[in-house]
């Protein structure tokens, strides 16, 4: 792909101190941190920043989150955090940092849940998921509106969905559960209760690369109507998070 | 880097209280007391009657055991804690299996690198000396019961003292090699070796 940022497989950044230039509020759980970096590197849709806190006494508390901005938007990055009721960093974040404090971060890593410009391409997110795909539907908006990009996006509520403004045609919204389907500014496509087969039937692509980012079990659920859908497994790229495993 | 006075400090950031245990916790890592699942693609589907484990490569003696084989190889308990390159540790668990000592006793290996491989395709390089030496195994069971599909039945590589991506699941064999060679997540940003007590989650790490 021509149009993609040309980003080479740089040395992992350094620790750094990025400046805390907005914060908005996108659902009652989740909320996007506008950092600025005085380090930038241009990242690949799909990819996460870590981030450190240190407490006055040396102790020290990582986790990863994914990018959600495009990397044209240069000097930045955009994290959405999902508040987690136990969650030592994302309360943190949501409870204590302000606009104009400081946070730790260095990034940006990884490279396989990474969208380089493939085409055509289905994005299937649950809940805070949506987070990496929205990075990649942002970036081929602004540099290849035309090319194939689909999202299917799993939310509970209509108050939960993230991004609620920016989900348009390329996007239906699955709701789990709400009971009427009163459209909702911004989303193109509603449909009520969970993603089922016939519906990732009906968005496959004969070609091209799926990206499945949710809980484990959203994850096994989609990647199972994918592979029903005729998605050979190297087509399908996933990334999972929360509700840990059965083994307690 | 735990002993390091701090340069930055978090404004109103005092963390979680320091429990028993946080010794055990590599820097970076938080206590989990569940077990994530992280795979990056569907999860294969191995019965134990398609299983088998193989070793190859640069070896005097190529080695396969089918799962009925496997079974009657001398196998043992291992206490262990876990640790996730995506910040998660889990302390006090325990496997059961065999050791890759065991399996290397007859193969002759000829190389001191090998490259794990799995149903699936997944990859992942160790040096034979993280091998060897009573610190990995092929673990069949966890905590008591066959271990479960999605972390990575019914066999898995263990190898406890580096992140736990080092620990392939649906494990089919070892390759011995006279080079090194990244494996998956070594080709996808994650540094080659892993070590979590010296924070080796990246390339240049």
């Amino acid at each position: 792909m021509d149009g993609l940022t040309a980003v080479a497989q740089r040395a992992p950044g350094r620790w750094q101190i990025a400046d805390v230039e907005q914060i908005r509020v996108e659902t009652p759980r989740t909320k996007t941190f506008r950092l600025r970096l005085p380090m930038w590197v241009p990242h690949l849709p799909g990819q996460h920043y870590d981030v450190r806190l240190t407490a006055p006494d040396g102790y020290r508390a990582e986790r990863s989150y994914s990018i959600a901005s495009s990397p044209l938007d240069e000097g930045v990055v955009e994290l959405t955090v999902d508040r987690l009721d136990e969650g030592e960093v994302s309360s943190y974040f949501h409870d204590v940092l302000i606009e104009g404090d400081q946070v730790e971060v260095r990034g940006p890593f990884a490279s396989y849940f990474v969208w380089r410009g493939e085409e055509p391409v289905l994005l299937v997110g649950g809940g805070s998921g949506v987070v990496p795909l929205m990075c990649m539907l942002r970036h081929r908006r602004q540099i290849a509106p035309e090319l194939p990009m689909r999202l299917l996006y799993s939310a509970r509520t209509r108050a939960e969905v993230i991004y609620a403004d920016e989900l348009g045609a390329d996007a239906i919204v699955a709701l789990t559960r709400e009971l009427e389907g009163v459209p909702t500014p911004g989303l193109a496509r509603v449909h009520l209760g969970r993603i089922f087969p016939g519906l990732i039937a009906a968005e496959a692509f004969d070609s091209g690369l799926a990206f499945v980012c949710g809980s484990n079990p959203f994850v096994e659920a989609i990647t199972h109507m994918l592979l029903a859908a005729g998605y050979a497994p190297e087509r399908i790229r996933t990334e999972r998070f929360g509700p840990t495993g059965s083994l307690a | 880097m735990a002993d390091e006075k701090p340069t930055f400090v978090s404004r109103g950031f005092t963390g979680r209280p320091r429990g028993p245990g946080a010794d055990r916790l590599p820097p970076g890592q938080y206590l989990e007391r569940g077990f994530p699942v992280l795979t990056a693609g569907p999860t294969p589907r191995v019965e134990p009657a398609e299983w088998s484990f193989r070793i190859d490569g640069m070896v005097g003696n190529e080695l396969e055991w089918s799962w009925e084989e496997f079974g009657r190889l001398p196998a043992e308990e291992i206490p262990c804690d876990i640790h996730c390159v995506t910040k998660w540790s889990k302390l006090g668990t325990s496997f059961h299996g065999v050791s890759v000592d065991t399996l290397l006793e007859s193969a002759q290996p000829q190389g001191e690198f090998s490259m794990a491989y799995s149903f699936g395709g997944y990859t992942t390089n160790l040096a034979l000396d993280d091998l060897t030496g009573g610190r990995a195994w092929v673990v069949t069971e966890h905590e008591g019961a066959p271990l479960p599909r999605e972390h990575g039945g019914p066999a898995r590589l263990l190898v406890p003292h580096l992140y736990f991506w080092k620990s392939a699941k649906w494990v089919r064999g070892l390759r011995i090699m006279d080079h090194d060679e990244p494996g998956f997540w070594e080709s996808n940003g994650y540094n080659n070796r892993g070590d979590p007590w010296k924070e080796e989650r990246y390339w240049t790490d």
